[in-house]
């Protein structure tokens, strides 16, 4: 079943013709014609849609605590700012098929009450941003956007804001402080952004992936959309899939099958590149924690894992991980889980804003400590100190940077000590070009 | 303040900016910053102090307000940059499909290292993190347009087809 995706390889999708053909804008005619505002708005309620930028918090209720005072204009908001490490779902919708995207904008900034929209694209997806804005002219060309629209009486104007290069920006209200023109410094909260968000009014901020799916709901109903996937963990997910796979991409699942199924089976990875094992996953972007085969596979208790909110969560993080945005890395037996944690840590270091000491301080020691085990020269005690260093960051910061680049060096510490180890043992052996540990007995030993 | 006189854009982007001003409600231009401050940089290839103090005028903000917006963001480039900037991906995802040896070739087919550029002024080499193509790595961007899935040969092709 795919709900985002189902049309994405046609040819000419990308036009406002051929997207109409095949089904598009028939959501905006049926809540702009016969629905009101707050039907929209339940729909997606009822479908249980949660955010797929990573946080997984509902759509329909983040909706509802939007303050509508009179007079007041509110916005909505597009985090299309996709920066997670492992992530490039948003970016290969909107290119393939700019129209899901400005479909479900219009039909929520309609169920929102907001007369001007924005989608924040990070700024490094320029050609992307073309793309979204030429869609949006056959839009207005069409009587799609604009002043009343279809003969509605409602008015939208939607326009893109590039970002500068900050995967900060991707923090919702770091997001507002650039498209304000100012630095990406995260704000204290309370006050929200439902209540003080773009110019101290009213937004909602939601992701690329959450909004597009609203089309369908509008189409099909939120009960329809519950059907899909399991328990709380609804509708369909798209996946990005890098590393190690036979074939890496942009999948979109139904939540909800087996994560075996989806490394495996041909219908997605297509499993391990040939001559090679599973070592290990990071589930859902860079900031959730790395699981070995065996516990991304099954988990602690022996059940075969799920691709759910809640069944990657299972164990919590002594033995579980998240779903987060879905950007799904997968490494065979040739990783180096002490390299790829350096490559976080130095992610997370040069984007951290600067702005909380526990965050700006606490990145810049583990992207030094991390290099330094990596580069031979680590000590014994570095290992405690990295997680020393870690749990002093985590809760400590404004926004959840600081816990994401907490999270990973935690984890890989968790699961992989005896890899840090060797590199601090033996660093003879492990600077040698292309060294890796081999774990006796593990499952991915060859 | 510096001398922003001979900087100017061309009268079509002065439009274009002015229609981006008029995307945010009226006293609100500031939000055209990042924006033009992109526009800027392709006109100048670089955010020098003049070409912001004249981003500045233009949108009837202080200069520092754009100063500290432009040492922010990773994007723009505030010294002077080859022809062609080349900036790769080093993070995780990348590394994972054989990044570290394309870059590598890279730097030595070009002769520099990161952060610098050629003697020629026509290559400048800068490492950026994730680019949002993780399943395509390795990745660079050469302005607006995204090269995937390097291999040394593919390099070497890019290469040699921007240097003619």
């Amino acid at each position: 079943m795919k709900i985002l995706t189902e049309h994405i390889d046609v040819p000419g999708i990308e036009t406002i013709d051929v997207f109409r053909k095949h089904g598009g804008y028939s959501a905006l005619e049926k809540a702009l014609k016969t629905m009101s505002p707050d039907e929209v708005t339940e729909e997606v309620k009822k479908s249980g849609l949660r955010g797929r930028g990573g946080a997984g918090f509902p759509v329909g209720m983040k909706w509802s605590f939007l303050a509508k005072p009179e007079g007041v204009p509110r916005y909505l908001v597009c985090n299309a700012d996709e920066s997670e490490p492992g992530t490039f779902k948003d970016h290969y919708l909107m290119m393939k098929s700019p129209h899901t995207l400005i479909e479900g904008m219009i039909v929520s900034s309609f169920a929102l009450g907001a007369n001007t929209s924005y989608i924040y694209v990070r700024g490094e997806l320029m050609y992307v941003i073309h793309i979204l804005e030429k869609a949006i002219q056959e839009c207005y060309d069409k009587g799609l956007l604009g002043k009343n629209i279809l003969g509605s009486g409602y008015d939208l104007d939607l326009f893109v804001q590039p970002g500068g290069g900050a995967y900060i920006c991707g923090e919702e209200t770091a997001l507002l402080e650039s498209l304000e023109g100012k630095r990406g410094n995260p704000r204290n909260k309370p006050p929200f952004p439902a209540v003080k968000g773009l110019w101290q009014c009213p937004t909602v901020v939601n992701n690329v992936e959450s909004i597009a799916a609203t089309s369908w709901i509008v189409n099909n109903g939120g009960e329809e959309y519950a059907k899909l996937g399991v328990g709380r963990s609804t509708g369909t997910k798209l996946i990005s899939v890098s590393g190690h796979v036979r074939k890496p991409g942009v999948y979109e699942i139904p939540l909800g099958i087996t994560v075996e199924d989806f490394i495996y089976a041909d219908e997605w990875c297509g499993g391990i590149r040939a001559g090679h094992k599973l070592k290990a996953v990071v589930a859902g972007g860079s900031s959730v924690p790395i699981l070995p085969a065996e516990l991304i596979l099954t988990t602690a208790a022996g059940e075969k894992r799920l691709m759910t909110y809640e069944s990657l969560s299972d164990g919590g993080f002594a033995t579980g991980t998240m779903l987060g945005s879905g950007g799904f890395v997968v490494m065979d037996e040739t990783t180096c889980i002490v390299h790829n944690t350096l490559t976080f840590g130095r992610f997370y270091h040069h984007e951290s804003c600067g702005q909380c000491s526990p965050c700006r301080e606490g990145t810049g020691w583990m992207d030094k400590i991390l290099y330094r085990i990596e580069h031979g020269q680590g000590r014994q005690e570095d290992i405690d100190l990295l997680v020393d260093v870690a749990k002093k960051i985590e809760g400590n910061t404004i926004c959840p940077l600081g816990d994401a680049a907490a999270w990973p060096v935690a984890a890989a510490i968790r699961h992989f000590r005896d890899e840090f180890e060797w590199h601090v043992k033996h660093p003879e052996k492990a600077t040698q070009p292309g060294a890796v540990f081999m774990r006796e007995g593990a499952s991915w030993t060859l | 303040m510096t001398n922003t006189q001979t900087i100017q854009f061309p009268a079509d982007t002065l439009e274009l900016v002015h229609k981006i001003i008029n995307r945010y409600p009226e006293g609100k231009q500031k939000s055209a910053l990042l924006p033009v401050l992109h526009l800027a940089q392709a006109e100048w290839r670089w955010c020098s102090p003049e070409v912001m103090d004249y981003v500045a005028s233009l949108l009837n903000i202080k200069p520092i307000e754009v100063y500290e917006v432009a040492t922010f963001y990773t994007m723009f480039h505030l010294e002077p940059v080859g022809e062609h900037v080349i900036e790769y991906c080093r993070t995780g995802p990348c590394c994972l499909m054989g990044g570290v040896e394309v870059y590598d070739h890279l730097k030595k087919k070009l002769g520099i290292e990161t952060g610098e550029t050629t003697a020629d002024g026509k290559f400048t080499i800068k490492e950026v993190e994730c680019l949002a193509a993780c399943g395509w790595g390795p990745v660079f961007q050469i302005r607006e347009k995204y090269y995937m899935n390097l291999t040394t040969e593919k390099v070497d092709e890019i290469i040699d087809e921007l240097s003619k």
